[in-house]
């Protein structure tokens, strides 16, 4: 059984720039003043990829992928 | 005073010299050695932490236990209508050293740290007499007292651990846990101060006659600080379970069945007076109803106040107390306020109220620290509790009780984070 694995933001870090927002879509939605709500729970099998673009686009290294347990 | 038959920890009057407090107290280094038993002792108890989340005292100590790691005590009491973190302190002075001494000898650390805020001369003079007082440094124990910078979020953890590292006193985020890597690195426990003292009372009496107090799952007796309609506040001793009328009452502040009360902290939550009339003082009586003992604060709020101008003021304060660090407390808190702010004076309100709700679901659990959803936590019970005050402010096109503001507000905006 593999680790499951989740997207999460480190608020300080995080900047607001939004790409994550266009890269994950389906994890990532903005606030009203577009700083992104990550989704907790495990990440299926065919976000990943989107997931791992997110993190290596993120500019400020705000962005990560983290065991979800 | 107090409404516990005997009060476990506050004196009736203070401060307690040290040979008084020796005759029931025993010196912490005759436990020293004796780790295992005395977590062993904490665990027995079912001590709850005292600053407001209620973590298993046992299980936060025993989590760095046998590590090398650090004791923090939290006296720095950020939360503005608290006082007995400072009351204790002042008149307990040596309850609390033992507390913190005996935490470290129960998970075998060396290095005990105390912060207190840099506003409060009494308490540091009342610290700085004790340890005159007790003479020679504790066998084996280092310890230190840190005067913090004022702000509510300095009591956040990782804020008071990274003020002690000697940076400034800002939260650090979420994702490094303190029991893991705090101080200097080490594993750290950061215990709230009345926490300390219950740990000393818990050594010396045992977990069984602190389990005759409170109830199961919360056992003891708790601080509470309550705040009178002339602004006073007043630090009681109370049975956990007990009424929290009688609570309030004790106090010198009556429940009134048409008047709110703000249960927890400015950071708290807001209940209605015939709600606070039923209720037990207890988490889990409180959670119920979106509310819980948090720092121990209880204000009944008097016939003059108006609640929800009370929340917008309130809500104005977090806005600028926050560190600035996270996108949505630089920005969420804020737009609270000026929502709030408008609703006050009777303009937009059912588009405010609907944004007030929406932000609240964007904002919970976002920091990088707790404060938002303090925040949070706070709005979302006034929009449970003043719903008809909301819509008579829209009816008289501003405030309906013309009040003037009650809570006492520090200004702390400018101050500085070192």
């Amino acid at each position: 059984m593999a680790v499951k694995r989740r997207l999460a933001v480190d608020p300080i870090l995080c900047d607001g720039r939004g790409l994550c927002a266009e890269l994950a879509p389906d994890r990532v939605t903005l606030d009203d003043w577009g700083f992104p709500i990550v989704d907790p729970t495990p990440l299926g099998p065919r976000e990943r990829r989107d997931a791992k673009r997110a993190v290596e686009a993120c500019p400020v290294l705000a962005l990560r992928i983290e065991r979800a347990d | 005073m107090s409404i516990a038959e005997r009060p476990l920890i506050l004196p009736t009057a203070g401060p307690v010299p040290l040979a008084t407090h020796r005759a029931d107290f025993r010196e912490p280094a005759a436990f020293r050695g004796r780790g295992p038993a005395l977590l062993v002792e904490i665990e027995a108890s079912g001590l709850r932490g005292r600053g407001g989340a209620g973590f298993p005292t046992a299980r936060k100590l025993g989590a760095i236990a046998g590590h090398d790691g650090v004791v923090v005590v939290n006296a720095t009491e950020g939360e503005p209508a608290s006082a007995k973190d400072r009351m204790l302190l002042e008149s307990q002075p040596h309850l609390v050293v033992d507390g913190a001494v005996l935490a470290a000898h129960a998970v075998g650390a060396r290095r005990v740290h105390i912060g207190i805020a840099r506003s409060s001369p009494a308490t540091r003079a009342a610290l700085r007499c004790a340890f005159v007082e007790r003479g020679s440094p504790e066998p084996g124990i280092e310890l230190s007292v840190h005067a913090t910078p004022e702000h509510f979020v300095v009591g956040e953890e990782t804020a008071l651990v990274h003020w002690i590292n000697g940076g400034d006193a800002l939260p650090t985020g979420r994702r490094v846990r303190m029991v893991e890597r705090g101080v200097a690195g080490r594993p750290t426990a950061v215990i709230n101060c009345e926490t300390a003292a219950q740990v000393a009372w818990i050594v010396n009496h045992g977990a069984h006659a602190f389990r005759l107090r409170g109830t199961a799952d919360e056992p003891g007796s708790r601080l509470a600080t309550v705040t009178r309609g002339d602004r006073s506040r007043w630090v009681v001793e109370a049975d956990i379970g007990s009424p929290l009328a009688e609570v309030a009452w004790a106090g010198g502040a009556p429940i009134d069945r048409t008047r709110p009360v703000l249960v927890g902290g400015y950071f708290g939550a807001w209940i209605s007076g015939s709600e606070a009339l039923e209720v037990a003082y207890s988490d889990a009586a409180l959670r119920p109803l979106g509310a819980s003992v948090g720092a121990g604060v209880l204000v009944p709020l008097p016939a003059q106040a108006c609640a929800w101008c009370e929340t917008a003021r309130l809500l104005d304060w977090m806005a600028g107390e926050s560190s600035l660090q996270c996108g949505v407390c630089v920005n969420g808190l804020p737009a609270l306020a000026s929502a709030a702010a408008e609703i006050s004076r009777g303009e937009n309100i059912v588009t405010r109220t609907g944004q007030l709700e929406r932000w609240a679901g964007q904002i919970d659990h976002r920091g990088g620290c707790g404060m938002p959803d303090g925040a949070v936590r706070l709005l979302r019970s006034a929009l449970r509790v003043h719903r008809e005050l909301i819509a008579a402010h829209a009816a008289a096109h501003g405030c309906p009780l013309g009040a003037p503001p009650f809570l006492t507000i520090p200004e702390t905006r400018s101050n500085p984070w070192r």
